[in-house]
């Protein structure tokens, strides 16, 4: 793969790592604070999505007309379009899991890069968790 | 329903949130994939050759934006209040969970709802509200 799309994917990263702490989003507490609808609730995580969505749309309208990337890579964008009990089980799931600690993947990377301890056990258990998957999955 | 006026951030989380959809933009438009975190990582755990360096490419922006966040502010403090033997399971759940379900709130959130995928609005309603009950559950009632 060119060195500048590899760069290109290394800024993708760093920009969703940026909006993600200057959203709050890094923080576990904010988010629980969004999911606590009985509590004092926090609508801050909404408006996130809604940032995000905004841009989101109209990338997405640009990027499904075309067939080739800016950095001519093919455009690899989801084709499966079944509802199934694997994805409402695993997305069950994966909403328990963080309900419990307020942690999904990327803010769990990012608190890694925080260098905050209970991130690391967090994402350990997380690439345990994706082992798992592998180990009773493949081949598909 | 009492909302926290004062822990609500309506400008950094709007600001923050067009970022991300800007991360996204910029992965769909340059290199023509969908900016979805757990597909990303859990995809290094079955290596492909010649789909192995994008990945990391990714992930060290992700892991290193305090670095460059740091920089230009003082970095946020995360508040971790779970302790390691929930911290195991929220993280066994978020692996498995996200695997089977195909995506997190990266994928199915933001990208998924910004194609409008019915799909990735199912997934986005199931996880929300398992996230709801779960916080509900731990702190409402147990």
């Amino acid at each position: 793969m060119p060195i500048k799309n590899l760069l290109a994917a290394l800024l993708a990263g760093l920009v969703f790592g940026l909006g993600l702490l200057v959203s709050g989003m890094a923080d576990p507490a904010k988010v629980l604070g969004f999911l606590d609808l009985a509590g004092a609730w926090d609508p801050s995580l909404a408006l996130v999505m809604a940032g995000a969505i905004g841009v989101g749309l109209l990338a997405f309208r640009v990027a499904g007309a075309r067939t080739r990337s800016l950095l001519d890579e093919p455009m690899r964008l989801p084709v499966l379009r079944v509802i199934d009990r694997r994805l409402v089980l695993g997305s069950l799931a994966f909403g328990a899991g963080w309900g419990l600690a307020g942690f999904c993947p990327g803010p769990g990377l990012v608190a890694l890069g925080l260098l905050q301890g209970k991130a690391f056990i967090f994402v350990l258990a997380m690439l345990a968790g994706m082992g798992v998957f592998e180990l009773f999955d493949r081949p598909r | 329903m009492n909302i926290a006026w004062s822990a609500f951030t309506p400008w950094s989380a709007l600001a923050g949130g067009a970022l991300i959809g800007l991360a996204a933009a910029l992965f769909v438009l340059l290199n023509g994939r969908i900016a979805g975190i757990s597909g990303i990582l859990g995809g290094l755990l079955r290596p492909v050759r010649g789909d192995i360096a994008w990945r990391l490419a990714f992930l060290a922006g992700l892991i290193g934006a305090p670095l460059v966040y740091g920089l230009f502010a003082p970095l946020p403090q995360p508040h971790i209040e779970a302790g390691t033997g929930w911290l195991i399971a929220a993280g066994l759940l978020v692996g498995v969970g996200t695997r089977y379900g195909a995506g997190c709130t990266s994928g199915h959130g933001v990208c998924g709802l910004s194609r409008l995928s019915p799909r990735s609005l199912v997934a986005t309603l199931a996880f929300m509200a398992a996230g709801f009950v779960t916080v509900y559950l731990l702190r409402h009632v147990i």
